[in-house]
């Protein structure tokens, strides 16, 4: 598989981690939330938004979108913000 | 020169007669030529016999003349270089070849084992499922090694592979599998256009059938055109060439796996060069022009030595002027068998007969056989008389029933085609039913990938330079490139046309995979016990799965099956084809990442200086660090550690910690962005100050600790354990780019950038006085407990200082940049000598933190919490941080938690052991009574016993109490009791002194 990196170029899987879905964010509070957060994950079998690292080159953390049948990869993205964390008390 | 070759031709062929070679089959020695293939010269020498077959060890010739051959596997070569299962057909001649047959005991010709023959009934489908159903006993004592005896393919070395093999990447435009009419015609057109291409073939000769099958293009022979067309390819600047290269995967985002075996066609390769190379391509576009095998017709002894592939013979007797019979009967289905017939003609050979399973022969092939004077049956083979020593008489059905014999000794048999549908179908491709040819063709492809020429079907001359030519010139307007494509090569298209004919019914074993020696029966034996599905009756015969991957076999397998059970063959389906096409050796996979380049090695700063001190290396992770460093005299490694901690905690010694992750944290959000990735706070930690910090996951399991500084407003200095330096640099930007995008905050991994050293003893600033420019301030009250900051040291070199103390003693860690490591540690030595330094190693180091109950890789196992570990205190509540909330569940902070808690044996003469179980005095060990286990250990020169740490369950309320250690692994059952962690100065006085 190839990740074409939106700072480094069109790169081999090797440079990249696999983290997983890329939809959760992580909330403010409140144990239920988190818990959900922390734990239930969709198992996609179709187009997945993912987080991958690109550890092997700029280190920055991407959102990937994959088909997860295919592995065809439609849009990579910088996953800034992505987390979108609020910060409880 | 002619040596001993009888079965050679005078003329033709691409073999150099001025070349001769020796070599070896089974001892015996013959002569070939340059150009030949080991099966090539064998059947130039009359060899007919070349080995026993898998379970039956039934005498097996050469079917094939290429990389789908089922029988003729040799081990070649000897020694560690010895191959085993190395196809004859496939193996380039060279001088002093060495090879032997397989499967056979005590000799090729005499083989004991063939009486298994007797007792095929124990080797049907399945043989292997049903013997699993006799006792256990019987299967372990009895038939697993008499079957594993009699039954194998060859022996692997055993030995050390003495070769190199290497890796590389290459990026193209077109990537062309095949150099047969269709590949070399996609090249043409794909260069012509300007794109960059990498053309792979398996052969060590380009051309695919031309080879062996001649024709006309553009008005040339074959061969002429071959040689212009590669002229032409080789003078374009993009275009590479790679012969004995096999393209056998393909894999997502356009990279292709090619295998090159650059130097298989030697003896041994030459110096400094690799065996093989394992190439990894990236292509825009990929045309498979990898052609078709001829398939068998199932009979009954169509493995005798002497039956060969119609197209197989014509490869003999054209490409290496090599004849395997003298008078050649062929059993054929189809109008392309017949040119063994005339190839047969043309090299004075005798046509026996001609057996034509179909109703009718074209006039041209009547009028051969009238010149020729030899018979055309119309029917098929149903027999074949003969042994070891080859094919002797043929028996016939006649179409209308009668029967006739055919005296021979040789046999071409052509069943039809089959498009090598491999490459197209490894992304779980279904290949398509095409009933005019009888044959599976692609059915679409992988993305940028597209078949042509008989790879696709198109068998004809003319289709097959069309075809390859299109789709050379479409890849490459796909990829961007728009050059002139010139003109297409022309050639005509013979007719082709087939009767279906899978298998004869007949008396005696008749074979569908003649490698797995699952015959025509075992296929029916399946579908009877209900294995209706292909998956099933490929895992339950074994058809299929042997070294060919049932290049011969599988659709022979799937028709017989079709047949059986009254289903079509398109509605019987294909088993899923995966890669590789041909075998790969996992050496070439491996790379030169074998033996100490497994992995990379990492060095610390002080290594080389280490190494002459004669340290002895532990690997922690790819780190190569000092465990301890032996002195002469020294019995054993427990001496030298001993004499270490001692050394440590009466006077001062150092330790190379550089191995530790190092992050600079920078920003003016830099503190408030720790507080929210550690449990405890950083924002409020003065300039000038380190302090221990914490990290848990977000399931409130504890991940990393270290030490972090302030080193300015803006700058904190964090450290991380050795083994997830990486990791926690993944998660902290994981946190600043995914989590906390808002906070302003940098960070750079140093971990490589610094040489850090511990130096720890009552003597540390006595040393370091030595060392640090006189200007810094090094007493307790200028540079206290937990300070950091950088410092001067005498030549003028800025260093990072911190006091932080792993040890329990006095201690400072100092960082200089790593080129200085080395210079550090060979004048922490010299200056050092009037206070007795001694460098210590990675044991020492253990066992005084052992000694002071710190926590380390063996308590932050991925189960502990904070509170385990002790240091829940240290969880703030006035902030939101990583893993808070799920630290709180009910299980995480339950009163019966497995704590940290030190452990002693009661008898201190005992040694006590990791891993032993904690077990409450008078219960019976179990897992009800388990109530954890001790998770470090180490022999304390100061309490002059050995101690531990461990998990146990309410630990801490329980100091005092003795229980059990019960360590069923060794055998061992003792008393320990259950004490304060930390052994040594439990007040800290030593380190703040
Ligand atoms: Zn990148």
């Amino acid at each position: 598989m190839r990740i074409v990196c939106p700072f480094c170029g069109e790169r081999e899987l090797g440079e990249f981690t696999y983290l997983g879905d890329a939809k959760p964010q992580r909330p403010a509070a409140g144990a239920d939330a988190v818990y959900d957060y922390v734990y239930l994950r969709d198992n996609v079998a179709g187009v997945m938004s993912e987080h991958w690292y690109h550890g092997g080159g700029c280190r920055a953390w991407l959102k990937v979108t994959r088909n997860t049948l295919t592995h065809e990869i439609s849009a990579v993205e910088p996953a800034a913000g992505a987390g979108a964390a609020k910060v409880g008390a | 020169m002619r040596g001993n070759q009888a079965n050679r031709l005078n003329d033709g062929g691409l073999i150099d007669r001025s070349a001769p070679l020796n070599f070896r089959f089974d001892g015996k020695a013959f002569s070939g030529f340059e150009g030949d293939t080991l099966a090539s010269a064998l059947v130039a020498n009359g060899v007919k016999l070349v080995g026993r077959s898998f379970k039956y060890h039934r005498p097996r010739g050469i079917l094939t003349a290429g990389s789908e051959e089922p029988n003729a596997l040799v081990e070649l070569r000897s020694g560690a270089r010895r191959e085993p299962n190395t196809k004859a057909t496939t193996a380039e001649l060279y001088e002093g070849l060495e090879a032997a047959s397989q499967n056979r005991w005590p000799s090729l010709n005499f083989d004991v084992m063939s009486v298994n023959q007797l007792f095929a009934p124990i080797f049907v489908a399945g043989f292997y499922y049903k013997t699993f159903m006799w006792p256990a006993k019987f299967w372990e004592a009895i038939y697993e090694p008499a079957i594993r005896r009699a039954a194998g393919l060859g022996r692997a070395a055993g030995l050390s592979d003495p070769d190199h093999y290497d890796k590389v990447w290459a990026h193209c435009d077109v990537v062309i599998a095949g150099s047969g009419p269709a590949g070399l015609a996609a090249a043409l057109a794909a260069g012509r256009s300007g794109a960059r291409v990498i053309l792979c073939e398996e052969d060590f000769v380009l051309g695919g059938r031309l080879l062996a099958d001649g024709g006309t293009i553009d008005g040339l022979s074959a061969a002429e055109w071959v040689a212009r067309t590669v002229a032409e390819l080789e003078a374009l600047p993009d275009v590479r060439i790679m012969t004995r290269t096999t393209l056998f995967g393909v894999y997502d985002g356009g990279t292709y796996g090619a295998i090159e075996r650059v130097n298989d066609h030697l003896p041994a390769p030459p110096e400094h060069q690799v065996r093989q190379r394992l190439w990894r391509i990236v292509a825009k576009r990929c045309v498979v022009a990898a052609g078709a095998i001829e398939r068998p017709i199932v009979f009954a002894g169509n493995d005798t030595p002497g039956v060969m592939m119609a197209s197989a013979m014509r490869s003999y007797i054209n490409r290496y002027a090599a004849t395997p019979a003298r008078r050649i009967a062929l059993f054929t289905n189809n109008e392309d068998g017949w040119r063994t017939a005339e190839t047969a003609i043309a090299a004075g050979l005798q046509v026996a007969a001609v057996i034509d399973a179909r109703p009718d022969v074209s006039p041209a092939h009547r009028s051969l056989a009238s010149k020729g004077g030899f018979p055309v049956l119309h029917g098929s083979v149903s027999g074949v008389d003969g042994g070891k020593s080859g094919v002797r008489k043929i028996s016939v059905s006649l179409t209308g029933g009668a029967r006739a014999e055919v005296e021979a000794d040789g046999l071409a048999v052509s069943g039809g085609w089959n498009p090598a549908v491999g490459l197209t179908s490894y992304h779980r491709g279904r290949p398509k039913w095409r009933d005019d040819i009888a044959a599976f063709v692609p059915d679409g492809a992988p993305p940028g990938m597209v078949a042509a020429g008989a790879a696709n079907g198109a068998f004809g001359l003319g289709a097959c330079l069309r075809e390859g030519f299109e789709a050379g010139a479409t890849a490459a307007r796909d990829a961007g490139r728009s050059g002139n494509t010139g003109s297409m090569p022309v050639a005509d298209d013979a007719a082709f046309s087939l009767t279906p004919l899978w298998h004869v019914a007949g008396k005696g074993k008749a074979f569908v995979d003649q490698q797995h020696d699952v015959t025509a029966s075992d296929v029916e034996l399946a579908q009877r016990e209900g294995f209706q599905s292909v998956e099933h009756l490929k895992r339950y015969t074994t058809l299929g799965m042997a070294t060919d991957q049932g290049k011969t076999s599988n659709v022979a397998g799937l028709a017989i099956m079709a047949a059986v059970s009254g289903k079509s063959i398109p509605e019987t389906g294909t088993t899923i084809y995966r890669p590789p096409y041909v075998p790969v050796a996992i050496g070439a996979f491996a790379g030169h990442h074998r033996d100490e380049n497994f992995h990379a090695t990492r060095l610390t700063p002080s290594h080389h200086w280490a190494a002459e001190q004669g340290a002895i290396f532990v690997d922690t992770g790819l780190w190569k660090r000092a465990q301890w460093y032996p002195r002469a005299g020294e019995k054993d490694w427990l001496e030298s550690v001993t004499r270490e901690v001692k050394a440590v905690r009466s006077g001062v010694g150092f330790c190379d910690v550089s191995t530790l992750g190092k992050i600079d944290v920078h920003g003016p959000d830099a503190g408030a962005f720790l507080d929210r990735v550690y449990i405890n706070a950083f924002s409020s930690l003065a300039v000038g100050k380190a302090r221990y910090g914490l990290m848990l996951r977000e399931d409130g399991i504890v991940y990393d600790d270290g030490t972090t500084s302030r080193l300015a407003e803006d700058h904190y200095f964090l450290t991380t354990t050795t083994a997830k330096a990486g990791l926690v640099m993944q998660h902290l930007e994981f946190c600043r780019q995914v989590l906390f995008p808002e906070l302003d905050v940098q960070l750079t991994s140093v971990s490589d950038q610094w040489a850090q050293f511990s130096i720890a003893g009552p003597k540390t600033r006595d040393l370091l006085k030595e060392i640090v420019d006189p200007a810094e301030d090094l007493s307790n009250e200028g540079f206290p407990f937990m300070g950091a900051r950088e410092v001067k040291l005498r030549g003028g070199l800025k260093a990072r200082l911190f006091r932080i103390s792993f040890s329990g003693e006095m201690a400072f860690e100092i960082s200089v940049p790593a080129r200085y490591g080395e210079a550090m540690a060979r004048n922490l030595m010299i200056a050092g000598k009037p206070f007795g330094v001694t460098p210590y190693g990675t044991e020492a180091l253990g066992v005084m933190r052992i000694e002071k109950g710190h926590v380390a890789g063996p308590e932050l196992n991925g189960t502990t919490t904070a509170a385990d570990l002790g240091l829940g205190k240290m969880m703030s509540t006035k902030k939101d941080f990583i893993g808070r909330v799920m630290a709180g569940r009910e299980a995480l902070t339950a009163l019966n938690r497995q704590v940290v808690v030190g452990i002693k044996p009661t008898d201190k003469a005992r040694r006590l052991r990791s891993g032993a179980h904690i077990i409450p005095k008078g219960e019976t060990p179990g897992p009800d009574n388990d109530q954890g286990y001790v998770t470090s250990v180490c022999f304390s020169p100061v309490l002059d016993q050995w101690i531990g740490l461990g998990l146990v369950e309410r630990g801490r309320e329980r100091i005092g109490e003795i229980v059990r250690a019960h360590d069923p692994l060794r055998g061992e059952d003792y008393d320990v009791e259950l004490c304060n962690s930390v052994f040594y100065d439990p007040d800290g006085g030593r380190q703040r002194g």
